[in-house]
């Protein structure tokens, strides 16, 4: 009889209060309750976070690296999208 | 620790015990950020929910004035500029939308409050766009207005909303310099030029001095928002920072502000009086273009409504397929 896999969950932490919460790496653990304690074992021992989230990982989709040029390519030719396309005089100030 | 779902309603005391809103208000006396799950008292989570929605509404009912003149603009140069800068407005209202989403209301119903005109948006968006020289006087004083106003709400205890403000205020700089770049551009070219842009200046300085609202001796919600640090500074004071940061701008552009009275005077630009009834009128439903804002939005999402069903058929469709 095959043994039933542990599910992985994905782990993220908030460090300071008023951040967002950041992927730091992931657990396995059976359930969200358990998750969330094998988090706080894994990656908080020193003080790490304020706060977990734990995702299932099977819930998270992701992009395909190897299709970033075309997702992320044609934003690096919209130079207007950057404040400093613009001119603004020097004497003008901070803008 | 807990393990509730977010955008849920908190089951924390029943009743708002004195004891509770004192540890609340703890947390925000000690620049503590609230978080969705945190407990906090009804008229926060109200006052919060109607303000972000309201700016995301004014984010998107905003793309209107500015959209008109997309397919007019003077050169490609310009025409990608205001392309991209409509494109940022859509993103900050969807920005806000979320985290307003995070008190506990959903999008949905949000958007149901603008379209049956029950929620507000920012009064602004009511005037006409005349002429080119209006996308140009939107950036520099319409978004240089918003600017004002949105830095210190990157502080605001609601962590959400601050989160979303400093992404938005990282973007919108370049709509305030693109705005100011065309008003150069006008101001150093024709007479006609010129007076394009003296034109639009005179009639959107007033509106957007209306812009921070009510003046501090008559604003219903400032007093609760200060003391829970949502605001940061009232509507007074980020006014007259406005005032102060714009006019040195004008002036440089060779323009006249529309006001007999502005003076400087102990190192800050004074000006006269605003037409309060005016903007009353705006607010309450009768500006220019209150109507064909509303009209514009509402044909909007009625004719968006077959391609949010064909996006939720074909998702249907292919959870069939895979299954």
């Amino acid at each position: 009889m095959t043994e039933a896999r542990t599910p992985l969950w994905e782990v993220f932490l908030r460090s300071r209060t008023g951040l967002s919460h950041r992927h730091v790496g992931s657990v396995h653990a059976a359930d969200a309750v358990m998750a969330l304690q094998a988090a706080r074992d894994t990656y908080t021992r020193r003080g790490e976070g304020l706060s977990i989230w734990v995702v299932p990982s099977a819930a998270i989709t992701a992009s395909d690296p190897a299709e970033k040029g075309m997702l992320f390519e044609p934003a690096a030719s919209k130079i207007y999208r950057h404040p400093t396309f613009y001119e603004v005089p020097d004497e003008v100030g901070h803008m | 620790m807990y393990s509730q779902a977010l955008n849920t309603r908190d089951a924390g005391p029943s009743a708002e015990d004195a004891d509770a809103l004192a540890r609340f208000q703890a947390r925000i006396d000690a620049e503590e950020k609230i978080e969705p799950n945190d407990w906090m008292p009804e008229a926060y989570r109200r006052t919060l929910t109607r303000q972000i929605s309201q700016h995301a509404h004014s984010e998107i009912v905003g793309m209107l004035p500015e959209g008109n003149w997309i397919t007019r603009a003077p050169s490609l140069r310009r025409k990608a500029a205001l392309l991209a800068k409509v494109q940022d407005e859509g993103g900050h209202g969807l920005y806000l939308y979320a985290a307003a989403e995070t008190l506990g209301t959903a999008r949905e119903e949000l958007v149901e409050q603008l379209l049956s005109g029950r929620a507000k948006y920012s009064s602004i968006f009511n005037y006409p766009t005349l002429s080119w020289a209006d996308i140009g006087a939107i950036g520099w004083l319409v978004d240089g207005a918003a600017i004002m106003n949105q830095i210190p709400l990157c502080r605001c205890s609601y962590g959400p909303y601050a989160r979303a403000m400093i992404r938005v205020c990282k973007e919108e700089s370049f709509h305030q310099r693109q705005g100011y770049e065309i008003m150069l551009t006008l101001c150093r070219g024709t007479e006609a030029q010129k007076a394009m842009a003296q034109d639009a200046l005179n009639r959107w300085w007033w509106p957007c001095l209306m812009m921070f609202g009510p003046p501090d001796t008559a604003s219903q919600h400032s007093d609760a928002s200060m003391k829970w640090k949502i605001k940061r500074f009232t509507n007074d004071d980020l006014r007259q920072k406005f005032v102060d940061a714009t006019v040195p701008q004008g002036l440089h552009l060779g323009l006249t502000f529309p006001d007999p009275e502005l003076r400087l005077e102990d190192g800050h630009w004074r000006f006269g009086a605003i037409d309060w009834d005016e903007f009353k009128r705006v607010v309450a439903g009768d500006g220019p273009l209150n109507r064909e804002r509303l009209a514009a939005r509402k044909a909007a999402h009625e004719e968006g409504a077959w391609v949010r069903e064909a996006a939720l058929a074909f998702a249907a469709k292919r959870r069939r397929k895979a299954a």
